[in-house]
């Protein structure tokens, strides 16, 4: 919980209102977080495809959002990601649980870990491995100042090191 | 009912809203009464244009926020109406011009041609204010009731499947989108 709450304050300190999610066992603690917090608007999805539109309307209307979702839903989120954000160059700030690689004992989760950073580099989206708590802050407001300037979405992957925790 | 009767029962009341569009027909004919900065015509991403207003409408809760949609589009995102509703944002008006075809792509019948109901999911779905019309009077008054209700609100016009015999807009999609942003921040 005390490495979820550093990443929550890195999206604080980033200026972050409006976060998207699906739940997942690695995002617990910081969806939690975020519907606990009066300042911050929680959407719940039914698919991340649809935070990609949220934080679409979000930033055009100067808003700062962030999504919270899994490997396997950054894959389910490609098309938009390619056909709204790449097309209409929106900066998207998108933590990703990296489940499936090293260390990964549930069977079904394996196979997005194989792909999420091949994926990644297709798609020539900037990203960042969170591993060391104490550096978590700075590479979240790194990656939401590249994201803005670039105006192009941003992938930072939170690691098995970094949210396994109790 | 011709969907360009109904997008003009809202033209001259949609000055200072914030108006987000589908692709094809419908921001076709929405351009060609008159673009306005104010205007976003989403010409990709399909199903997508209520999740653009939701987050629209939860950053800007003082402003009108129309969504423009279809029933193919919003056949390809029906998890926006349950997310939508669960905030059910007060300044949101969701049209969805139902002509129960993807007539933009060879005109292929949708499900709501074999019966799917679009107003019953979305109010099954939470939408409080969800109407069916058939007729330009029945949406002007479904229109004139959403706008003065204040309260997250859908109307299905049931439209002819036709449109214009061009989709071109002379609007680059980048122009469009900056345009918008700063309209959004300067107003």
């Amino acid at each position: 919980m005390e490495n979820s709450r550093i990443i929550y304050n890195g999206l604080k300190r980033s200026g972050v209102k409006i976060v998207s999610a699906l739940p997942e066992t690695w995002l617990v603690h910081l969806i939690n977080m975020a519907e606990a917090d009066p300042d911050t608007t929680l959407v719940r999805l039914t698919r991340e495809e649809e935070a990609i539109g949220i934080s679409a309307g979000a930033h055009l209307a100067g808003v700062r959002s962030a999504l919270l979702m899994q490997n396997h839903g950054f894959l389910a989120a490609i098309n938009p990601i390619v056909s709204l954000a790449f097309l209409y160059k929106i900066p998207l700030l998108m933590l990703i649980s990296y489940r499936g690689h090293m260390g990964e004992r549930d069977p079904w989760q394996t196979q997005g870990g194989r792909f999420t950073e091949p994926v990644l580099k297709a798609l020539d989206i900037p990203y960042a491995h969170l591993t060391d708590p104490k550096d978590v802050e700075r590479q979240i407001t790194e990656g939401q100042t590249l994201a803005e300037s670039s105006l192009t979405p941003v992938a930072l992957l939170l690691s098995r090191q970094l949210m396994w925790e109790a | 009912m011709q969907r360009i009767d109904a997008l003009r029962v809202m033209y001259a009341d949609i000055n200072d809203d914030i108006v987000v569009t589908i692709m094809g027909a419908v921001a076709a004919e929405l351009y060609s009464l008159g673009h306005r900065k104010n205007f976003f015509y989403l010409q990709h991403a399909m199903g997508l244009a209520s999740s653009m207003g939701l987050g629209l409408a939860l950053s800007k809760p003082n402003k009108r926020v129309i969504v423009l949609d279809g029933d193919g589009s919003l056949l390809m995102n029906l998890g926006t109406l349950s997310t939508v509703a669960w905030h059910a944002p007060k300044n949101l008006i969701h049209i969805v011009f139902d002509n129960q075809s993807l007539l933009s792509v060879g005109g292929f019948p949708t499900a709501t041609s074999a019966g799917s109901d679009l107003a019953g999911i979305a109010q099954k779905s939470g939408y409080v204010h969800a109407i069916t019309v058939h007729s330009s009077e029945d949406f002007t008054g479904a229109w004139r009731a959403a706008r003065e209700r204040h309260e997250l609100s859908m109307i299905v016009a049931k439209v002819d499947a036709t449109g214009p015999k061009s989709f071109l807009m002379d609007l680059p999609l980048l122009e469009n989108r900056f345009q918008f942003q700063r309209w959004l921040k300067e107003d």
